[in-house]
């Protein structure tokens, strides 16, 4: 028991390493902010394209979204980090986790949209259009409202998601807060950093998954 | 630099695909081996929930809640480095078994709950009076419903799950990424990587084309 408390809530070490790690929380915020509103952008084009007449536009967009779904996120990343500079496209680890979300969250992101605007009855399109508004009106003022609303807990879900897998950005030496982690870990030889990393993840992101589990079991019930 | 020849050097790929192919090796009898045993071990929670004992599911939800708002990075670092500390001496494969089992079955729990508690009162009733008892009732009535619903968003799920096996590379597990990751090292080259990229492709592409047709199958309609 005193084992285990020395090695994974070990206060000092704790008390130590917290500022290295509020140092790598601003990091993690700074990925969330700029990945999210571009996985959003990114998914609801996927989403609107994957929904088009033209077959010319809808293909292409189904296999954007299941080549990225089928990636897993680190691997991509990789691709991006290690592989790039073969092909001369040299990025900063900061640029090279945003074009990887980019492009697995748009894949992501898009299924979800896409979920909510087939959701919308076909009426509505019809309605509107017959307003007199133009299709990409519609879209915007009529469809995406409703899309978005009917899809919200998923868009919430996935966006925990997204918070969470920042934390591969340690792996290609992106000072976040799960590296920062790793570091004060690899110097002390305990744990407890890490375990400390998880209390800050905890503390941010129970409180949305609990909401969500709440959200669902209404829809359920 | 020639494309092609960075990208897919005939050479390169020849003298590693053996290593790779070894990695896609790992990988497919590590998310096999995830994949019964989280959703089995998830199926066991939601039907322990079910019984209704408040200490007992207590303890259910805060594990479930727990395991799906930690990244599964972080506790792949906390068992993989923190338990020696304390005299568990795991392999990296056997540290990513149970880490992505646990973070699995937090998630499958949580779908057949959302299945079960979906099942109407009624259907209790009902095949209460007809004299079946209460684990009878569970698994010949609700459960075969509870689970048809759960059966899309587990299949995503258990998908992006299993794709994390490639965050045992991060642990020295000998999977594709890790492969290739020490091939184009080795190599100074990034077919290896290419090759990756595609054997990832390959192995879940057709799970998220059969996600993808179960959810238009079994989908709730909405409107």
């Amino acid at each position: 028991m005193e084992q285990i408390a020395q090695q994974f809530f070990n206060l000092d070490i704790m008390k130590a390493s917290f500022p290295m790690l509020m140092e790598g929380l601003k990091i993690t915020f700074l990925l969330v902010l700029v990945v999210v509103p571009l996985g959003l952008t990114g998914g609801l084009v996927a989403a609107i394209a994957s929904g088009a007449k033209s077959r010319w536009i809808r293909w292409p967009a189904y296999a954007f979204v299941d080549f990225f779904r089928s990636m897993p996120p680190l691997v991509l990343l990789i691709a991006v980090y290690a592989g790039l500079p073969f092909a001369g496209i040299r990025l900063d680890p900061f640029a090279a986790v945003a074009l990887a979300f980019l492009l697995n969250n748009s894949a992501y992101y898009g299924e979800v949209y896409r979920a909510g605007i087939e959701a919308v009855s076909p009426g509505q399109t019809e309605a509107a259009r017959s307003t007199g508004l133009s299709a990409p009106q519609t879209m915007a003022y009529v469809v995406l409202p409703q899309a978005v609303r009917n899809v919200l807990p998923d868009l919430v879900s996935n966006t925990v998601e997204v918070v969470k897998l920042t934390s591969l950005a340690s792996v290609v030496s992106l000072s976040e807060m799960v590296y920062q982690a790793d570091m004060a870990r690899s110097v002390t030889y305990n744990a407890s950093p890490i375990v400390l990393a998880a209390g800050v993840y905890l503390v941010l992101l129970w409180p949305v998954v609990r909401l969500i589990s709440r959200h669902g079991r209404k829809i359920a019930s | 630099m020639d494309f092609s020849d960075a990208f897919l050097n005939a050479t390169v790929l020849q003298k590693y695909a053996p290593s790779i192919l070894s990695g896609v090796w790992v990988t497919l009898y590590l998310s096999a081996i995830i994949v019964v045993a989280g959703t089995a071990l998830g199926l066991i929670l939601a039907c322990i929930r079910a019984g209704g004992w408040k200490a007992v599911n207590f303890v259910i939800i805060v594990y479930a809640d727990i395991l799906r708002a930690l990244p599964p990075l972080v506790l792949i670092l906390i068992a993989y480095f923190g338990l020696p500390g304390v005299g568990v001496l795991w392999s990296s494969n056997l540290v990513l078994f149970i880490v992505l089992t646990l973070i699995l079955a937090a998630f499958a729990e949580e779908i057949f709950w959302a299945g079960i508690t979906s099942v109407g009162k009624g259907q209790w009733e009902a095949s209460r009076s007809t004299g079946l008892g209460f684990a009878q009732t569970l698994f010949w009535v609700v459960l075969p419903q509870g689970v048809r619903m759960g059966l899309p968003p587990l299949t995503n799920r258990a998908i992006a799950v299993t794709k994390m096996t490639a965050l045992g590379s991060v642990i020295g597990v000998p999977d594709i990424l890790n492969q290739a990751t020490t091939a184009q090292s080795f190599s100074g080259n990034a077919s290896p990587l290419t090759l990756a990229a595609l054997a990832y492709v390959a192995l879940f592409l057709p799970f998220v084309l059969l996600a993808r047709w179960l959810e238009t199958r079994f989908a709730w309609k909405r409107t």
